[in-house]
Parts: C-alpha cells; structure tokens; sequence
C-alpha cells in the first residue's frame, strides 16, 4: 500500500511561516493549581524527612524494604508490616550530567540526578535525587554517597529538606 | 482459546511532521480515510472503534478521546479511548484484537494519533507530571533525566560504549530516508555525527533521541470471514501481550525490562513460538532512544542481555540482515507522535508482510513480525505479533 502511494496527507509547518505571520494559532496559558494530599505512607515519609531521617517500610512475608515507605506490597498485595528507620547513605546506581533544562535552556554546570539504593533497602532499592560537591568528572556509578540535610530548623517535611547527596570520603 | 482469528486487512497514515497545521481531529480522518480506502472499505462497514492517544497534557484538551471523535469515524459507534503512556501505539490494536477475537464486532477502526507541537515552549514540558508529585517533582527533574539514568544503569551493567549504540541510531535514520512520511530520515548519516550532536544529557546526546511530532496512523481490523472478502492478503495478528512493572521506578532493575519480557511470552504462547530468534522475521521494538531498542530486543528475548548493540554493529539487523529492526526507520527516523508511532510499527509490519514496503521492503518474503511499543514511567511493554498465516 505505502508502494503504491505516493504522496501522504499532512502539511508541515515551518518556522519562517511564522515569522512571516501566514499561520493563525490561539496562544493560552493553563494555570492549574492543586494541593497534594500526601497519603497514610508518604506522609511517614515526610515526617521522618522532617526530623533527619529516611523512610522505608517493610513486608515480612515478601522479606522486603521499599523506599519510599508505602502502606501496601505491591508484590503479596498485604499490608506492609512495619516502617524502617533507614540510613542516610547510599550507592549511585546510576546517574545522569544534564546541560538542559525542561524547556530546553541550556546550562553550562550540569545538574547530576541519581538513583541512589539506600543502605538498609533491599537491593536495587533506592530514591531520585541530586548529587553535590562533587566533579562532574569523578561521579560514578557504584560511588558511595550520604545526604546533606537542611539545618534541621529549617526542615519542613519535603523530599528537598535533603539538599543533595555528596561523595562519602573513604578511609 | 475458543477466539475468533483476526486479520489487519487495511492500513494508512500521515506524514510525520515536527509541526502540522492540521488538527488532530483532521490528521486522524486523513489516517483512517487512507485505512479505510486502502482495503476498498467505508465507514458503514466499521462496527465500532478504538482510539489510542497519549496524555491529554500535550494539547490540553480534557477528555481527548471524544474531541477526536469525528475524526476517527466514531460517530453513533461503540468507541473507546485506551491509554498506556507511550505503549498506547500498540495496545490500541490489542483492544481492536479483542474486540474482533470475542466476537463481539466483525471489523473494528483503530486510530492513533498524537499533536505534541501544541505544548509550549516544548513538548518535554507535558511530561513532567509522570513524576511523583510529593516525592520527585520538588526536585524539578526533567524527562530526559530518568531516561539517561536508564541508559547510563545499561551501559554500565554490560560494559556497552556511547559508540556501540550509536549505530542503532544511524541505522533507524538511514532506514527512514526511504520513508515517504519519515521526519529525520537521513542516508548519509554516520556514528561521528551522533556522538558529535549536542550533549543533551550524558550519556544521551541530541542524536540519540527521537523528535517530537505530530502524526496519525490508522488500521482496518477484521474477522477472518470478512478477511475473505475484502482482500486475498491478510495478515493475521498471531499474538498479543502486554504487562506493567512497578510505578515506583527507583525500586527496580533499570538494565532489564523485564515487564517487555512478560508481555512478550504472552505473545510468543499464543503464537505458538517456541524459539523468538528463528521464528519471527521482522522485529519494529520501540526506539524513541537509540538505546531502548537495544534493551527491548533483549526484553523481547532477541538478542542476549547486553548484546543486542551488536546486531546493529554486525549488520544483523540492517534491512537486508538475516533479523532486520526498525526496517521503517522507527521512532528516531520516522518521528515520534507517541500513538501515532507505535500503531506506525503494526502498519510497517502490516505493509512489509504484504511486500508493500516499497523502498523499504525487506528482502527474502517475510512471514512473520513483531512490533513493540512501550511507555508509561518506563514501565509497560506492549506487543502484537503478526503474520502470514493465521
């Protein structure tokens, strides 16, 4: 059929047909605003967060440690059995050097995003996050890493109350 | 399984374009006109029909699903809307296989179609909300991030190089250059111009990536007694699967999508395929980073974990290869309408089982293929297999 067809509908646009003003569009602008309700799990989470502490919870029958906490195993669908105090170190389990932002400015440092398996969750477990005082160039996967929390006063229950993850010194 | 057997008897489509001044509305009657006449059929014959659109996000209209509806023919039919993220493409004609295969309807109109230019000032922006909202949007991600962190995580399990994947994506571009519809397709591009393209977000550079856009693609599903009327060329959907992983993305293996590898058994039992590598010709994986192809073939248990960048490499699966992938020119040759690009796949599978390919034909009569299709927080994978006979 596509053999046989030789020309396809379809009219693309170029970027000087706007510029010379030959095409009408209507430009708006969404401002939707919402509140989250943070949820029985996540809002341990956010409290433990709060007071210095990362967050997981742990089914006894599926031997598990999610993070973040939730309040049921998506594997045995039971209830999670209890919330673990976790450490707040962690190992890269991979990582990213962006130069762009969401709307496609650039940036000359890069920001480092990880996931980050959290010492004291099961294997392959771990958060998104960002890493600090570090080299672009010495950030690995594997690297060990511990968080850098706000001062504790000024900590309000959010993910951000840890600024970033930086290189744990060896030896 | 006491189900009817299906045939894709129809298929059309729009030019892929970074910016179309059709509507979706407009681009999808232009797609399901092109199925339609293209098996001698009319919208009196469609009994009912299957949309597949991706977020509601990229144009802002709530409910995108009936805003389409005239476009898509759905008028005073049973219709429907499926959404999985970027595997929609390939789900749709899932839904259009159950609805023909539970011998509920005779012949079913799948449409896919997706308008990401609306987005201002970049589509990437209508993405950000797949992050959770509490735990990760504070940290103002964007989407390119969760993807290089998955591309990173593969590399490095398996030891693979920048450069080793690199050729996925010479290899889908050079393809599309023989695509009348294609958006990027380009016959003389080369691995050094893909690792020298602008450093986007190590390890993806801008040749890595396919481009958004705007498109639509249209099927004609039938049941095997009006297969036989319309067309002496069926070709049967031999299998369907689809599966979803964890939501909480951090808390799995990024090297292996496993939830491919689920959704493909599925499909290789009710094929009856006891052996993926010798048994299916033809394989359109999801490639909207050069790099997903390689962890889908390896998902879909084509290539060996960690080596499916050699095939590219060694030429396997070049058109004229003994396994051609992404013989359209795939997402990143193509474009990427994210609906609209997966249902592009079934279509090229559809056209390259007939001998329609044209320019693109793979040589040697291929009698069975498979497309892929996969989305959501990187975690369903979707599948349909088709072929020559039943």
């Amino acid at each position: 059929m596509t053999s046989k067809i030789k020309v396809f509908p379809g009219t693309p646009l170029r970027e000087v047909d706007f510029k010379e003003g030959k095409i009408l569009y209507r430009h708006d602008e969404m401002n939707g605003q919402y509140a989250w309700d943070t949820g029985i799990g996540i809002g341990s989470y956010l409290a433990a967060l709060k007071e210095g502490v990362l967050l997981g919870s742990y089914c006894r029958s599926c031997r598990r440690t999610v993070v973040p906490p939730r309040t049921v195993c998506e594997w045995c669908f039971r209830p999670m059995n209890s919330y673990i105090p976790l450490k707040d170190t962690g190992t890269v389990n991979t990582f990213s050097l962006c130069y762009i932002t969401w709307d496609l400015k650039r940036i000359k440092e890069p920001e480092i995003s990880a996931v980050i398996e959290i010492d004291g969750a099961s294997p392959l477990h771990g958060i998104m996050h960002k890493l600090g005082e570090v080299d672009p160039e010495d950030v690995h996967i594997g690297m060990r890493v511990q968080a850098v929390w706000k001062p504790a006063d000024e900590r309000e229950g959010a993910i951000t109350d840890i600024l970033y993850f930086k290189p744990i010194k060896e030896g | 399984m006491g189900m009817r057997k299906v045939a894709v008897v129809g298929a059309g489509m729009t030019k892929f374009m970074r910016r179309a001044q059709e509507t979706g509305k407009e681009l999808s009657w232009q797609a399901a006109r092109m199925a339609l006449a293209s098996c001698e059929m009319t919208l009196d014959d469609i009994q009912a029909v299957c949309l597949g659109t991706a977020p509601d996000a990229f144009d802002s209209i709530h409910l995108k699903g009936e805003y389409l509806s005239d476009g898509a023919g759905a008028w005073g039919k049973p219709y429907m809307r499926s959404y999985v993220g970027g595997g929609t493409g390939v789900f749709a004609p899932i839904q259009g296989w159950y609805h023909v295969a539970s011998g509920l309807f005779d012949a079913v109109l799948v449409v896919c179609e997706e308008k990401m230019s609306s987005f201002y000032p970049h589509a990437q922006g209508a993405f950000l909300t797949i992050f959770d909202h509490t735990t990760e949007r504070p940290l103002k991600p964007n989407l390119l991030w969760i993807f290089a962190m998955e591309m990173n995580r593969y590399m490095q399990t398996y030891g693979i190089s920048k450069e080793d994947i690199a050729h996925v994506a010479v290899k889908n571009k050079r393809n599309a250059a023989d695509h009348p519809c294609a958006l990027l397709g380009n016959p003389d591009i080369t691995v050094e111009d893909v690792l020298n393209s602008e450093l986007l977000a190590w390890p993806v550079n801008r040749l890595d990536v396919s481009p958004v856009s705007d498109g639509a693609v249209a099927l004609v599903m039938v049941a095997e007694h009006v297969a036989k009327r319309v067309t002496d060329k069926p070709v049967w959907i031999q299998g369907v699967g689809w599966s979803l992983d964890t939501a909480y993305w951090t808390n799995r293996d990024l090297a292996y999508p496993r939830y491919v590898e689920y959704a493909a058994r599925m499909a290789y039992e009710m094929a009856g395929i006891k052996e993926p590598r010798k048994e299916i010709n033809i394989v359109e994986p999801y490639d909207p980073f050069d790099y997903k192809e390689c962890h889908h073939l390896e998902g879909l248990l084509l290539a060996d974990r960690g080596q499916a960048p050699q095939l590219a490499i060694d030429g396997v699966s070049l058109r004229d290869g003994d396994m051609p992938v992404c013989p359209s020119g795939g997402l990143l040759g193509v474009g990427n309408p994210i609906a609209a690009a997966g249902l592009m796949k079934v279509a090229e599978i559809f056209w390259q089982l007939r001998g329609e390919a044209g320019a693109r034909q793979v040589p040697g009569q291929p009698k069975r293929g498979l497309a892929q299709a996969w989305g959501d927080l990187m975690q369903v994978g979707t599948v349909v297999i088709m072929g020559t006979n039943p």
